[in-house]
């Protein structure tokens, strides 16, 4: 089977109504599919499901492992800042705690605290002494802000309210980002008599507790405020202040983790924590990319080569299901053509007993009435009272015509049906042809068919099958007869070939369709079921000719006529020139 | 020359017969194989014109029989069946299988040329 073979087997313009109430059994198209259905259904389902179930583990345990990694980084950083900020808010509290307020009024000593802040901490950029009245009383560090009002603003309000104040990062009076630390300290309860002791602290140490972070390219942690408003530098959410693309996950003081759609609907994970006690949140984000980059890369090569397989499988599938039912569709057609040949075959030997019983029983009446009008015949003949008596001679002579006439008959009837096993015979073409039609002599005359035959020079004798011969012949004449109207031309040619004798039948009938023609020698294939046919003529005619060794073609054009051409092989019996 | 003509159809042999004599032979004839076998006993024939197919006795059983009372005699086969064995008999015996109707001059061509052949 060749590869058109493949997508187009043999079966697959195969006609099944012809086997009638059977027809299901042999609708080989359905039995293709039914194999193909089958196999698919048996081979491809497991691997799919197999590669549906690895798809799903893996993909999960992959993002349970980066769910894990990202808690585990959110929750250690936010250790780390939560620790930064409650580090430096205790030691105010410390001192606050440990020196009589007054002092804190005392320049030396103030710069002294700061000095040792400075010293323990790091990142401590200045400290001042607030009044109740919102005024910084005392002030150490690189601005002058002794004198300056804080009484309308936020922070000193929240810190009167709650004792303790943690900025966001701001820019401020001196426009570089910091944060402040303020803390308040009662006087006189009863007067509500207090002073608050307010830090600034540098935010470049604050930043270097995100930036120390190993992380990779995916990676990014920053600090925003409940607004999302970026506190900290950030590699890819945009710059300081600016606000983060994404809604911020719902308040949580613990440490959580979530899936979220990212820049243009990308998923990313996000890991998070509100700190307490601080306008700032922690973000984690770890791009999809980056945590199911690995896993998408096995994905696609896993994809691909179940892509790959699964084509392979489907045309392996394929091939062999159209090869196994193509073999099939070939064993039935030869099954098919030997039972028609038997049937055939035992059909013209029924033929032939009951033409020899015919014969016998109209041969000799026949042969009396042959034998009684020769009597007379000679009865006038050798009698001289008859001799000169022309009338009478002609009565008996047309008697003994007819005779022959009817003998030939019989003969011919003989001739035609006794051969049904192959008898290899050297027989004239000629002879052969007019016997044949001979037999439709009649029909020709009554419907004014012109025909002519052609036999080439040299070909005297062909060593073949008689009786074969004629039922070929016959067959494609009855069938020219048949696509001819009335006043038809056929030729019956016969030619000498390269060890071979062609001969051909033209017609100038109605024509064969050209979708007829491929399939006109398949066996119940006919294009005149509604009259009657069988669809059997040309597929025996072409067996026929097969058994003689020969080879059989058909040129046909719609409206202009048919030419059935076959060739038999010149056996070396045949001598064209004896 | 003396003829016997063998042929279950009595019409037929009778008329046969007496069609070869106008033609200067002396022909007799019967109708079964078993006259046949008796004729020849009594007399000697030349040639023998037998119908194939007969009742009882067929034409070739009786030229079986009929080689063993005398032989050196010679035979013509007539058929009106056309039968696969009679095909084949006609066959082996080219020369001397004929058709029936027959035509009595092809008759006497092929007794003159089964004579000749002695």
């Amino acid at each position: 089977m060749n590869i058109k073979g493949i997508f187009k087997p043999e079966f697959w313009d195969a006609d099944a109504k012809s086997a009638g109430p059977y027809k299901q059994l042999f609708d080989y198209k359905r039995i293709w599919q039914l194999c193909i259905g089958i196999l698919v259904a048996v081979s491809l389902v497991p691997i799919l499901i197999m590669a549906s179930i690895d798809f799903s583990v893996t993909r999960g345990a992959i993002i349970s492992e980066n769910t894990l990694e990202a808690a585990r980084t959110t929750s250690n950083t936010r250790r780390s800042v939560s620790y930064f900020l409650e580090e430096r808010k205790s030691a105010l509290q410390l001192l606050v705690e440990l020196h009589d307020f007054r002092s804190f009024h005392d320049r030396e000593k103030l710069s002294q605290m700061l000095k040792s802040l400075k010293n323990s901490f790091g990142g401590f950029v200045d400290l001042g002494v607030i009044n109740s009245k919102g005024k910084q009383v005392a002030y150490v560090g690189p601005y002058k802000l002794e004198g300056r009002e804080y009484a309308g603003q936020d922070w000193f309000k929240q810190t009167v309210e709650q004792g303790i104040y943690i900025s966001e990062v701001f820019l401020g009076f001196r426009d570089s980002p910091h944060i402040v630390i303020a803390v308040k300290h009662m006087l006189d309860e009863t007067n509500n008599h207090f002073k608050i002791l307010r830090a600034t602290l540098d935010t470049r140490q604050f930043n270097g507790i995100l930036s120390s972070l190993d992380l990779s390219a995916g990676e990014d942690v920053f600090l925003v405020n409940r607004e999302g408003v970026l506190q900290t530098p950030s590699k890819w959410n945009g710059e300081i202040f600016s606000k983060v693309g994404f809604e911020l996950p719902e308040k949580s003081f613990r440490t959580k983790v979530e899936e979220i759609s990212y820049r243009k609907g990308d998923l990313a994970m996000v890991g998070y924590a509100y700190l307490k006690n601080t306008p700032f949140v922690l973000l984690y984000v770890k791009t999809e990319e980056e945590f199911m980059g690995g896993w998408q890369s096995s994905r696609d090569t896993v994809t691909w080569f179940t892509v790959v397989s699964i084509a392979v499988i489907i045309l392996v599938m394929w091939a062999v299901a159209s090869y196994l039912v193509d073999r099939i569709y070939m064993a039935d057609m030869t099954r098919s053509k030997a039972l028609q040949q038997m049937e055939h075959h035992n059909r013209m030997a029924s033929i032939g007993r009951l033409a020899a019983g015919v014969a016998h029983e109209i041969n000799n009446p026949l042969a009396i009435i042959n034998e009684k009008a020769g009597l007379l015949k000679d009865l006038f003949t050798f009698s001289k009272a008859y001799e000169a008596d022309d009338r009478l001679l002609g009565l008996v002579d047309s008697v003994i015509g007819s005779v022959e006439r009817c003998g030939r008959i019989t003969k011919r009837l003989l001739g035609f049906s006794r051969q049904t096993d192959m008898e290899l015979r050297p027989v004239y073409p000629r002879k052969v042809i007019d016997t044949v039609l001979s037999f439709l002599d009649k029909e020709a005359e009554y419907r004014c068919i012109d025909i002519d035959v052609e036999v080439d020079e040299g070909i005297y004798e062909v060593v073949t099958d008689r009786g074969k011969l004629e039922q070929v012949l016959l067959n494609l004449i009855n069938n020219a007869f048949q696509a001819m109207k009335d006043g038809g031309a056929l030729l019956v040619r016969v030619e000498r070939g390269d060890r071979q004798v062609l001969f051909s039948v033209k017609d100038n009938g109605c024509g064969i369709p050209e979708s007829d023609l491929k399939r006109i020698f398949e066996p119940f294939y006919s294009t005149k079921k509604q009259s009657g046919g069988t669809g059997l003529g040309l597929s025996i005619t072409y067996g026929l000719v097969q058994d003689l060794g020969g080879d059989m073609k058909v040129q046909s054009q719609l409206g202009k006529g048919t030419e059935f051409s076959f060739s038999l092989p010149v056996v070396p019996n045949m001598n064209g020139e004896s | 020359m003396k003829i016997l003509l063998v042929d279950d159809e009595s019409e037929l042999v009778s008329a046969l017969a007496e069609r070869l004599s106008f033609r200067g032979f002396d022909a007799d004839w019967v109708c079964s194989g078993a006259d046949a076998i008796d004729k020849v006993k009594e007399n000697e024939y030349d040639l023998a014109v037998l119908d194939v197919k007969m009742p009882r006795m067929s034409g070739l059983e009786l030229r079986a029989e009929l080689n063993k009372i005398r032989s050196g005699m010679k035979y013509i086969f007539l058929s009106g069946h056309g039968s696969e064995d009679d095909y084949k008999a006609g066959a082996a015996e080219a020369e001397c299988y004929l058709v029936k109707p027959v035509k009595i001059e092809e008759l006497v061509e092929k007794i003159n040329l089964a004579l000749e052949s002695e």
